[in-house]
């Protein structure tokens, strides 16, 4: 058994490891280092915490971590790249899950302790965190309280919030936005209910009031999600990883453990700015994004002229082959036809010709925060042609040819044509721009947003009907 | 049906209206294809090609004219060839109904139906058989390439060992679809390049080929949109201002290429004498409108004619077809995506559609009826391009002043930030126990450093980061741990799978990333 100075030494040293692991994701090479900063600060904290003082039941707890430990590590092993927004969003609701637990037993072992000391027992007998409670005053017993409520409210809203999100990534619950009848009212209802119940439960301290403000933030949390788009997930999801850090955060207070302070600090800002740096991508705010919908649109919708017209694999492979720069701009749709390895293989073939093949990637392509880079990246592209959008936007003009798969809104003129459009204002690809530039796409339909896109009829824009991955593979063999 | 194409009969005329590779097409389309003996031999089509490619090969014209359901031609017919035209005939070529009113008629009396090249409406649908515009490319290509023949100095600027060459600086008047072709042309020959029309609307696909817009400055803007895309003649007052910023540029410019034309009008006078006396000897002038009476006072239609002070003017008017083989495919390209709109059934058999805007465009002569002029297209050409703003330029003091605004806004907004914040931090003071206070600061500080550190993340990266930090988030773990040891089972219990699920959490988050990173590589 260590001391607690040991235990306060190795939680240190926890927090500077995390914070090194996060910094290290600055560049591709230091971030190999720095995961192994995150793994051995995780295990530091672990150990050290598990050694401390207080500590009991070490068969049971060795257990439950093998059991998890192989549980999460065939998980890791057998998730393809595709489906890493739905693991992302299972894993928080883990963190959810796992707040609210230990905030009802935080608020069990308050109660026992009330009940002993009301009965004049001794403060003895308890051990483990109940002996912590045990030293508190009342006025430090109410802050307790507070805590435990916010850890409740907020654990439970990621848990329910990112059941929904998986259900939604993984293609189980609808991607459409869907609400029950009331829609935010409904939100708000919820949410004037639940600062009730936790005056309620300041005031009375009893337990049932807990257990209700956690059916209520479940709530809350499902009908939040399900309000918005499948397109808005990457929003979505880094929002539940900020709230599984302040989360954790609240549990630290509540068990006054400032490694878990630090740690959840840190994951919930990094999950706020991901989140912003989402919505900045959309133009839209915050708000906005969670209440769902496009709002803005503030007139008609300048009229589009002209027709779409197709092009079979022959033509976009003729255009590849007199090109001498070709940029891809990479969607959400290359994910779900699993085109990544089609595209790599395209790509490798033209770099083989000498020609100067680069990725522009849009902040929001795709389900999560640079879903496309790790896709593109597990299908082998070097991720120095791997561009962002800022980085590219300026070589459009000079590039011969631009490939579009499966992305729509992106690439949307309008956003800077036509003021009236519900994504006026959104940065864009402006690929337009190229000297020839092909969409490959399914069929007609309109993105997200459910506005047209003036690309599709744009002179220099040829559509390449079909699924990206049989049409990308039917470019192949065409390449001379 | 059969389709025909007889060899052209005017003088010169090198090009042909169908050529083997359009035939392999036409025939896809359900249709027979016929040719005259000799047809394609100018622009480079052996008989023996056409046969090769399916085409029946006819030894005179007459016969074709007998055997063939649809004739298809470049120049339009003379008139013994009209005379051959019978009912229920189609012919497709050029015409110019307006110019040939008599020729018309003769058409009409014979019960053919005649669809006209020129007018095929100008829709984006329509782009694909709009030959005027491809013979136009090509007459703005071979434009320069005339002028460069003419022109005794390279068009780029280099620097030899034996002395500097100053680059060639061409003037291109009227940007339609020649003038674009020349602009394009002259700017990859290394030429600089300026460019004039009158619609403002194209600055822009002047500026995206390379060309300097030569801007005037005039009030009354006209919208050259509402004419179906070309130019509509212009006021007396901007013509003097046009004129006027010419006559200042001619004696700079080595090459002057003016494709200005306007419909059904003369073309204009644009390059007056007095500017090509302004011109340095050894400079040319090619004048694409040399047909319609010339933008050049000195043009002579046809002709080569050199002026006093040596300025070469060309005023040839067949530069499609001294490229007939570049031009024969694309007019029979343009001819047949004309035929399979024409067979929706993609059977062989023609349908008539008086009511498709492109069909009934071009169809001139129609069952024994004129059906010239058509009514207006349904849909317009092109949008009328929003007047450009341009972004005023500051004075250094106005900018300054600018810096300095934002600057104080800045300050103003962090202090205030900062203030509240310590506001709430002192109220929060009064009422909570020290002990919660001590955690408050650990907690602020950490949100401060995560602020500072994620902004430096690779957008790369976002997807590993999230992943992390998932990871880290299980130090939620730790709670579990400390509360396991309890004397109460369900405390206990919760305490448990609370354990497992962050250990799941854990392993699975770094795992997935270590996977992740692995991934990514330099090339």
């Amino acid at each position: 058994m260590l001391g607690q100075g040991f235990v306060s030494a190795a939680a240190i040293s926890a927090t500077v490891l995390f914070i090194l692991s996060l910094g290290g994701l600055s560049n591709q090479e230091t971030a190999k280092r720095a995961v192994w900063y995150g793994i051995v600060g995780m295990a530091i904290a672990v150990i050290f915490t598990a050694l401390g003082p207080g500590i009991d039941r070490y068969a049971l707890m060795g257990a439950m971590v093998v059991v998890g430990a192989v549980i999460g590590w065939i998980v890791a092993r057998r998730v393809g790249m595709t489906d890493m927004p739905q693991l992302v969003a299972a894993l928080h609701s883990f963190v959810g899950l796992a707040a609210v637990f230990v905030a009802l037993n935080a608020d069990m072992e308050r109660l026992r302790v009330l009940a002993a000391r009301a009965a004049g027992e001794s403060m003895d007998t308890f051990s483990a965190f109940a002996a912590l409670v045990a030293t508190k005053g009342p006025d430090e017993i109410l802050f307790l309280q507070i805590e435990i409520s916010l850890a409740i409210f907020i654990g439970a809203i990621t848990f329910s919030g990112s059941v929904i999100a998986y259900g939604k990534l993984a293609g189980r619950v609808t991607a459409m936005p869907k609400q029950l009848p009331g829609g935010h009212v409904l939100n708000a209802v919820a949410a004037v209910a639940s600062l009730a119940l936790i005056v309620v439960y300041l005031v009375g301290g009893e337990f049932w009031v807990l257990l209700a403000l956690s059916a209520l933030a479940l709530f809350i949390g499902y009908h939040l999600i399900m309000g918005i788009g499948g397109a808005d997930m990457p929003v979505v999801v880094s929002m539940l990883n900020s709230y599984s850090g302040w989360t954790a955060a609240a549990i630290g207070f509540t068990l006054g453990n400032d490694l878990l302070i630090v740690t959840g600090a840190l994951v919930g800002s990094s999950g706020a700015i991901l989140s912003y740096i989402m919505c900045r991508a959309m133009n839209r705010k915050f708000i906005n994004v969670i209440l769902g919908g496009f709002g803005g649109a503030t007139g008609p919708a300048q009229a589009i002229e002209g027709e779409q017209v197709g092009i079979d694999a022959d033509g976009v492979a003729a255009s590849l082959n007199e090109a001498d720069s070709v940029v891809i701009v990479p969607g959400y749709g290359m994910a779900v036809a699993q085109a990544q390895q089609s595209v790599a293989e395209l790509t490798r073939k033209l770099r083989d010709r000498g020609k100067n093949v680069r990725f522009a990637i849009h902040p929001v392509a795709g389900r999560l925060p640079g879903h496309m880079n790790v896709l593109l990246a597990e299908a082998r592209v070097p991720y120095d042609i791997v561009l962002e959008m800022d980085e590219i936007n300026e070589d459009f003009p000079r590039t011969d040819v631009v490939i579009v798969i499966g992305s729509n809104d992106i690439v949307n003129p309008a956003a800077q044509d036509d003021p009236n459009s519900p994504i006026a204002g959104m940065p864009v690809l402006e690929v337009w721009k190229a000297k020839q530039v092909f969409v490959s796409k399914r069929g007609q339909g309109t993105g997200y947003s459910g506005i047209e896109n003036p690309l599709f009829f744009r002179e220099n824009t040829r559509m390449f009907y079909g699924d990206a991955k049989k049409s990308v593979d039917a470019l192949l063999p065409l390449l001379d | 049906m059969k389709i025909g194409a007889p060899k052209e009969v005017v003088a010169g005329e090198a090009r042909v209206a169908l050529t083997p590779e359009s035939a392999v097409q036409l025939q896809k389309l359900g249709f027979d294809c016929l040719v005259e003996t000799g047809a394609g031999m100018a622009a480079g089509f052996s008989d023996a090609a056409y046969a090769a490619a399916g085409v029946r090969v006819v030894d005179t014209a007459e016969a074709l004219w007998r055997e063939a359901d649809v004739v298809v031609k470049v120049r339009g017919p003379e008139e013994d060839e009209a005379r051959r035209l019978r009912e229920g005939q189609t012919l497709i070529s050029f015409f110019w109904p307006a110019q040939n009113p008599e020729l018309l008629e003769l058409c009409r009396s014979r019960g053919a139906r005649v669809l006209a090249m020129d007018m095929v409406p100008r829709i984006s649908r329509a782009q694909k058989m709009d030959a005027l515009s491809s013979m136009a490319n090509i007459a703005g290509y071979r434009a320069v390439i005339e002028a460069g023949n003419h022109f005794g100095r390279f068009f780029t600027g280099q620097i030899t060992a034996a002395g500097k060459v100053p680059p060639a600086r061409v003037l291109v008047v009227g940007a339609g679809v020649a003038g674009l072709a020349a602009i394009g042309t002259a700017t990859s020959l290394g030429a600089i390049t300026y460019a004039f029309d009158v619609r403002p609307e194209v600055a822009e696909q002047i500026e995206s080929m390379g060309a300097e817009f030569v801007f005037l400055e005039f009030e009354e803007a006209q919208d050259g949109a509402a004419t179906g895309g070309y130019a509509a003649p212009s006021s007396p007052e901007f013509r003097e201002k046009q004129l006027a910023r010419f006559r200042e540029m001619a004696p700079e410019i080595d090459i002057v290429i003016t494709t200005a034309l306007i419909p059904g009008r003369d073309a204009p006078r644009l390059w007056l004498e007095d500017m090509v006396l302004a011109m340095k000897t050894g400079s040319v002038v090619v004048d694409l409108a040399a047909e319609k009476g010339g933008n050049c006072e000195l043009t002579v239609a046809d002709e080569k004619v050199v002026s006093e002070n040596g300025v070469t003017i060309i005023g040839y008017t067949d530069f499609p077809s001294r490229m007939a083989a570049q031009s024969s495919t694309l007019y029979a390209n343009n001819i047949r995506h004309m035929l399979s709109d024409l067979t929706p059934g993609r059977d062989g058999q023609v349908v008539h559609d008086m009511e498709d805007d492109v069909i009934r465009g071009s169809t001139v002569a129609f069952d024994g009826e004129i059906t010239y002029p058509p009514p207006p297209p349904k849909v317009a050409a092109i949008a009328a391009a929003k007047p450009r703003e341009k972004p005023k330029e500051l004075t250094p003091e106005e900018k300054r002043a600018r810096e300095r605004e934002a600057f104080r806004k800045q300050s103003r907004n962090q202090i205030t930030l900062l203030a509240s914040g310590g506001a709430l931090m002192l109220l929060l003071g009064q009422v909570a126990p020290p002990s919660f206070m001590a955690h408050f600061m650990v907690f602020a500080l950490a949100c401060f450093v995560g602020y500072q550190v994620i902004w430096n993340v690779s957008h790369s990266l976002h997807t590993p980061l999230m992943a992390v930090t998932n990871a880290i988030s299980s130090i939620i773990v730790l709670g579990a741990i400390l509360q396991i040891g309890s004397g109460n089972q369900i405390v206990v219990a919760l305490a448990a799978i609370s354990v497992l699920m962050a250990t799941i959490n854990i392993v699975g988050g770094f795992m997935v990333t270590r996977r992740m990173l692995a991934m990514f590589q330099k090339s």
